[in-house]
């Protein structure tokens, strides 16, 4: 096949994919949902890393380490502002013994 | 070393690349629920790290005087600003700082299309990169623009009233179409970068900026999530640009998140997409609002004292905040006023409306920051039922969320649009600043029920007076 083709059938099926997963998501996290989406759309700064080595001029490099800190925001302001944003998120009650294992929320109430 | 070859190979970056787009959806698996998301997050991070380190392992990568230095440069610069905004941001400020997000995010794909094009177009660069980048660069830039303009207007830089210019529908027309018609010129061969700057990333520039301007701050909802879509589906593009899976694959994560929450949140306000970005909601509609004018009778005002008691020998208790709340900071204090009430042995619980705040799920961050648990907060659908058995609502800085107006008055500007049916429990409490009308300067004829009692003042001072007189009764 084509590479083309290839990059589109990715492009289409992520879609399905991405449509199917965020549907599940509930309103009380939608705040979180849009900083999370925020850190995961800094994957561009993988675009900025892959043009760095053959970009040439002054004004190319300029515009790429500008791109590079955009997408570094994104990536670790983007992860981490979901992260502090998570953790307030508290139940009544305090997770069962058995579920406080796998996660951190343990200490909620 | 064959270690060394081994992990420069195609092979293994691409592999790399498919554990790093795994990663991603996995971990987004993980936001179905609160309990789960912190750890969902964590190894989403995980899955871009292995992105970010793979590419950096490719041959060549680090080819050029300087490269590493600058490749630094760039995540150092981002670090300093990113990681001080992620820890200080108030969460009443979320909004803002989800369409800083937004925008640095489309900036960094049009600045890449532009570094493409200057590179490779007009060279033996193959047609489908070319279309794709031209595409990112169209969509990233009005989201960078646009975006901007919607951070200065919740920051209230700018006005949060809309702006709009006459004939503004037919000059975005015309700006839409000189990038699509630039667009193709430059794909057809022609090698301009007069032309790639004039016709693509300046007339998107313009674009972003008047798609926005005229939008009102009771629609931004509906705007962020819109622009979250649109960097998302540019970073897609960029993506397929470069033939780089993980872009694509988290490019259209993003944008499928985004039109979900779009319309969502178009469908909580019963408007169209087209009609908010046609803009003009607050403002424009204050005439049409005369039949709620007549229908406004005398309004009964109360005290904290009189609030107090009422709560204090109440059942049940729901409380409806809305974007009042996040302005006078008064989450804390609603916290207090549960713990008191619950004390006293009154059930209370929260409505939280799709759309009160200014972005989707805005009212459950900061209730959360306030540690109210989240299993207290009802949504629209759920708390419906319940406000006949409900003996007291507290309405805390909502007001067109509330407007019954939506439902039995088809000449409202917000007719169909569904809502909080506060009015149907025994008696509410509308705590307001002064008798201003909401965003869309529309008349709530809640406020003349006789059902309705208000307290006005400073959110955040009311709450806590009333907190006061319930623990001393």
């Amino acid at each position: 096949m084509d590479s083309l083709v290839i990059d589109i059938a990715v492009l289409v099926l992520a879609g399905f994919v991405g449509y199917t997963v965020i549907s599940k998501v509930p309103n009380t996290l939608h705040t979180p949902l849009m900083s999370g989406t925020n850190a995961i759309h800094g994957i561009v700064v993988l675009g900025g890393l892959l043009l760095m080595a053959e970009s040439s001029g002054v004004l190319e490099k300029v515009l790429l380490v500008i791109a590079v800190a955009f997408g570094t925001i994104n990536v670790v302001g983007g992860f981490l502002v979901t992260d502090r944003m998570l953790g307030m998120f508290k139940a009544k009650d305090p997770p069962k013994a058995d579920e406080a294992g796998a996660d951190s929320d343990g200490k909620a109430g | 070393m064959l270690a060394t070859i081994f992990l420069q190979s195609t092979n293994f970056i691409d592999a790399a690349y498919i554990v790093a787009f795994s990663l991603l959806i996995y971990g987004m698996t993980g936001l179905t629920g609160p309990r789960t998301a912190v750890r969902g997050n964590k190894i989403a991070a995980a899955g871009m790290a292995i992105a970010v380190i793979a590419t950096l392992l490719r041959q060549g990568e680090f080819h050029g005087s300087g490269t590493v230095w600058l490749i630094i440069l760039g995540v150092v610069i981002g670090t300093a600003i990113g990681v001080p905004a992620a820890l200080n941001v108030r969460m009443t400020a979320m909004p803002q700082m989800v369409a800083l997000f937004n925008g640095v995010g489309g900036g960094a794909v049009a600045l890449i299309a532009w570094v493409e094009y200057r590179h490779h177009f007009g060279g033996d660069y193959p047609l489908r990169s070319e279309i794709f980048e031209l595409f990112g660069a169209i969509v990233g830039s009005v989201s960078f623009w646009g975006s901007n303009i919607a951070f200065g207007k919740l920051q209230e830089i700018l006005p949060g009233r809309p702006i709009k210019l006459p004939g503004q529908a037919i000059i975005n027309a015309l700006l839409f179409l000189v990038c699509v018609v630039s667009a193709i010129v430059l794909a057809a061969g022609t090698h301009s970068e007069a032309l790639f700057i004039l016709g693509i990333l300046v007339a998107s520039a313009i674009l972003g900026n008047m798609v926005v301007l005229p939008i009102g701050g009771a629609d931004m909802p509906v705007v962020i999530s819109l622009l979250n879509a649109f960097t998302g589906l540019s970073a897609a593009a960029t993506g397929v640009a470069l033939s780089n899976p993980v872009m694509i694959v988290a490019g259209m994560i993003v944008g499928a998140s985004g039109t979900i929450l779009t319309n969502l949140m178009a469908k909580a306000m019963n408007r169209s997409v087209p009609a908010i970005v046609a803009g003009g909601f607050g403002g424009a509609v204050a005439a049409p609002a005369g039949p709620a004018g007549e229908a406004g009778g005398t309004i009964r005002s109360t005290s904290a004292q009189d609030v107090a008691i009422q709560l204090s020998y109440a059942r049940q208790v729901v409380i409806a905040p809305g974007y009042g709340m996040a302005v006078a900071q008064a989450q804390h204090a609603v916290r207090e006023l549960e713990k008191a009430l619950e004390k006293k042995g009154v059930t209370v619980k929260f409505a939280i409306h799709p759309v009160a705040g200014r972005m989707p799920g805005h009212m459950n961050v900061l209730l959360a920051e306030a540690d109210v648990p989240y299993d207290l907060l009802r949504e629209m659908d759920e708390i419906n039922p319940e406000f006949p058995r409900t003996d007291v609502t507290l309405v805390i800085g909502a007001n067109d969320v509330t407007n019954p107006a939506a439902k039995n008055e088809p000449g409202s500007p917000i007719y169909g649009m569904p809502i909080l049916e506060v009015n149907e429990s025994g008696s509410v409490i509308v705590l307001k600043r002064s008798m201003a009308s909401g965003f869309a300067g529309i008349d709530n004829p809640l406020f003349y029920d006789p059902k309705t009692a208000m307290l006005f003042g400073d959110a955040k001072q009311s709450v806590s007076d009333i907190t006061s007189e319930v623990q001393a009764l």
